[in-house]
């Protein structure tokens, strides 16, 4: 098939419901494609938070579980589980939402869309059959010369195969909404967000394909060298990318959820596109911050790259730190909790999963993940840190408290609208993602500590306890029933109190945790 | 709303809110400043990764790193020399699986040109409880100048994962008071 007759012949076969909550359109291949991702990606969910319950209860010297051996096996499925697979298969299935069911279309090729889905799943369980064989303990990064076998690295080819497809599914949708005109006007912002991800998804997949294909190869003895330092630079190009892709869906899903359940809309559509905008153009720069502590690399490149040029990236997230709550703050002030500066915040649908979830998630990838992620990725900082449980510590603030709260609380909004199903229990829903987030921050603020002390990261004996795992055990996922409220109110320059103090508070953080740690690094040995 | 089109097309028309725009003036400005520091710190700070280093082969490095164990050879710890090298001069590390060998002698506020490599698998250099911690490639081999600021008994763990034997690769470095008189001076001075 080529792509005009997938894009002109179908229209007639598309088949819809309308959504009893939001009178959205819903194409019924987009809804089982949605499903069937979402459910594949809680399922690696699970087998990935299980192999992590397990790494913390090895490191948790008191009941120290696992036998070595055991142990980088499981740290090594873990990583891949819960870096990868969990977080593309929901990305997959947010694509397909922020295209299909927001733009009101159907789904360019959902064969084509199913095929993605199976080789993903292949791809997948290839990789963790490789894991649990026991010879391929190499780690999620598995820097050559150490090499797993050839179906590790197939494995995650087909898998990384498989979410091309499905990005390239999204864009073909987005043409098919925009020839049949399914809607008016430009894209909603959470859709452009998430048109930001899709882009970074290719940039990564095709970083993957570059550095992964001949791996592969090289397992296989048909290639002789893999250089060590090569492979890192365009490793890391998917591996930060990949993280990369998870902040531009997270940020559109707390768009999607704050304008869901109060009513919340951008203050301006440019500030925050042009925030998403930045990602494009800068996050992917970062495969340098994996490579500040190498041999033979320039300071100027160093500097340039883990910035991201300036910090131009950095700022993107900045400012949807500001617009976020602000455009909460706006809506809930016009829905009437006017009153002194934080009646906005006290009175916010804090009972409802998906709000406490996606609130959390702002506020912990902000000020556990954001930060800590700028002290690290700073050049000469690094070496403070550089593969201490710090390094962790920081991607269980952004990839945890961050991208998976997120995620979750966008399954709150999904299960109603997709699934069309009720709570199970709805008074542990309500408690999950304080449970979760606030496990998910303490865990992170204590490896971030135990880094700052030196403690290695994936290391099996240590006499250090970075265990705090029980919270793993308190995510099934439950549904709640989706009171979706939404406002389209009156215009014009609000005031936004409660949030200028919130940004206030952050930035007052950033700027001191970031020079404790030169004054840190000033009591160091002296290096040059 | 987020999920709907924007109101305006053209949506890039549209003001900006103040608060916005003072925010993105406040992180562009923030942003700048952390930029220019990382710079400003090659020329106010002593604590700067070097870059120089060079190809080498594993084989030729081991040698290399033999043949300087066995020249300043003081003594030796459980089969492993402890090797105190003259002041300023060059002092060889080597990684292996899993080993950091031989064991260092350095005395406090002198120069040393450490190089460091390894001799199959990737590993970490961490210096412990100083935290230093480098990245060791094999084929790479990286030259680093060190000042230790403190004398005593230090350890080096291996913070790369490098297999099954990951955490048993440690290594040692005493760090000497220093006799001379004007080693004090060189520490002042920095170098």
């Amino acid at each position: 098939m080529t792509a005009e007759t997938v894009v002109g012949a179908v229209p007639a076969k598309a088949e819809f419901r309308t959504c009893q909550y939001t009178g959205l359109k819903v194409d019924v291949a987009a809804q089982a494609l949605i499903k069937a991702n979402a459910v594949a990606a809680v399922v690696f969910l699970l087998i990935g938070g299980l192999m992590g319950l397990l790494v913390a209860l090895t490191r948790w010297p008191a009941v120290h579980l696992l036998p070595a051996e055991w142990f980088y096996l499981v740290l090594t499925g873990h990583g891949a589980n819960v870096l990868l697979f969990w977080i593309i298969f929901f990305e997959i299935a947010v694509l397909y939402f922020a295209s299909a069911v927001l733009l009101n279309s159907r789904l360019a090729a959902p064969k084509f869309a199913w095929l993605g889905f199976i080789l993903m799943v292949v791809g997948a369980l290839a990789t963790n059959v490789a894991v649990l064989q026991g010879d391929s303990s190499v780690m999620f990064t598995s820097y050559p010369p150490m090499q797993a076998k050839p179906h590790f690295y197939l494995g995650l080819i087909l898998f990384a195969v498989g979410a091309l497809i499905g990005c390239m599914i999204f864009f073909a949708t987005l043409v098919v909404a925009r020839e049949e005109r399914t809607y008016e006007g430009s894209i909603p912002l959470v859709t452009f967000g998430a048109v930001t991800a899709a882009i970074i998804a290719v940039f990564t997949i095709a970083s993957g394909a570059i550095i992964l294909i001949p791996t592969w190869l090289w397992s296989l003895g048909f290639i002789s060298y893999i250089d060590p330092l090569m492979y890192k630079v365009v490793w890391w190009a998917m591996g930060h990318s990949s993280q990369q892709i998870n902040v531009s869906a997270h940020v559109s899903i707390w768009y999607l959820i704050a304008a869901l359940l109060v009513g919340a809309k951008p203050l301006s559509e440019k500030v925050s596109r042009t925030a998403f905008l930045m990602y494009i153009l800068f996050l992917q720069l970062a495969s340098a911050h994996h490579l500040l502590a190498e041999p033979g690399l320039d300071a100027s490149w160093k500097i340039v790259n883990t910035s991201y040029m300036m910090y131009l990236a950095v700022m993107g997230s900045m400012v949807h730190g500001l617009t976020v709550p602000g455009a909460i703050e706006a809506a809930q002030r016009r829905n009437g909790y006017n009153r002194g500066m934080f009646e906005w915040l006290r009175k916010a649908p804090w009972g409802h999963p998906a709000f406490s979830g996606m609130f959390l998630s702002l506020i912990f990838f902000g000020f556990i993940g954001g930060i800590s992620g700028v002290v690290l990725g700073t050049e000469q900082l690094n070496v403070l840190m550089h593969n201490t449980i710090y390094v962790p510590g920081h991607f269980h603030g952004t990839v945890v408290a961050g991208t998976t709260l997120a995620f979750m609380a966008a399954t709150y909004i999904v299960l109603p609208l997709i699934f069309q199903r009720e709570i199970v229990w709805p008074k542990l829903a309500r408690i999950q993602p304080y449970l979760f987030g606030i496990g998910a921050a303490g865990i992170s603020l204590f490896m971030m500590g135990a880094g700052t002390l030196g403690v290695a990261r994936r290391h099996w004996d240590i006499t250090f306890s970075d265990a705090n795992g029980g919270h793993k055990l308190t995510f099934p996922l439950f549904s709640s029933g989706g009171a979706v409220a939404s406002h389209y109110g009156s215009e014009r320059a609000p005031k936004l109190p409660g949030t200028i103090i919130l940004v206030a508070i952050f930035f007052v953080c950033f700027v001191l945790y970031y020079f404790i740690n030169w004054k840190y690094l000033s009591e160091l040995w002296l290096f040059q | 709303m987020a999920i709907t089109p924007p109101e305006h097309r053209i949506w890039w028309n549209e003001p900006i809110e103040r608060v916005e725009l003072v925010w993105i003036v406040i992180a562009f400005l923030w942003g700048l400043f952390m930029f220019v520091f990382m710079i400003a710190w090659h020329f106010i700070g002593q604590q700067n990764l070097s870059k120089e280093a060079y190809r080498v082969n594993p084989s030729a490095y081991e040698e290399k790193v033999e043949g300087f164990a066995k020249k300043f050879q003081v003594r030796e710890e459980q089969g492993i020399p402890v090797v105190k090298a003259q002041a300023g001069s060059d002092v060889y590390l080597l990684a292996r699986l899993w080993q950091w060998w031989p064991i260092l002698e350095l005395e406090k506020g002198v120069s040393y040109r450490i190089h460091l490599s390894s001799l199959d698998w990737q590993h970490g250099f961490s210096l412990q409880p100083t935290n230093i911690n480098i990245q060791v490639h094999p084929g790479y081999e990286h030259v680093i100048s060190l000042t230790p600021t403190q004398s005593g008994e230090f350890g080096i763990v291996c913070n790369e994962f490098c297999g099954i034997g990951h955490h048993t690769m440690t290594g040692k470095i005493y760090v000497t008071e220093q006799k001379r008189a004007e080693a004090g001076q060189r520490l002042a001075e920095g170098r």
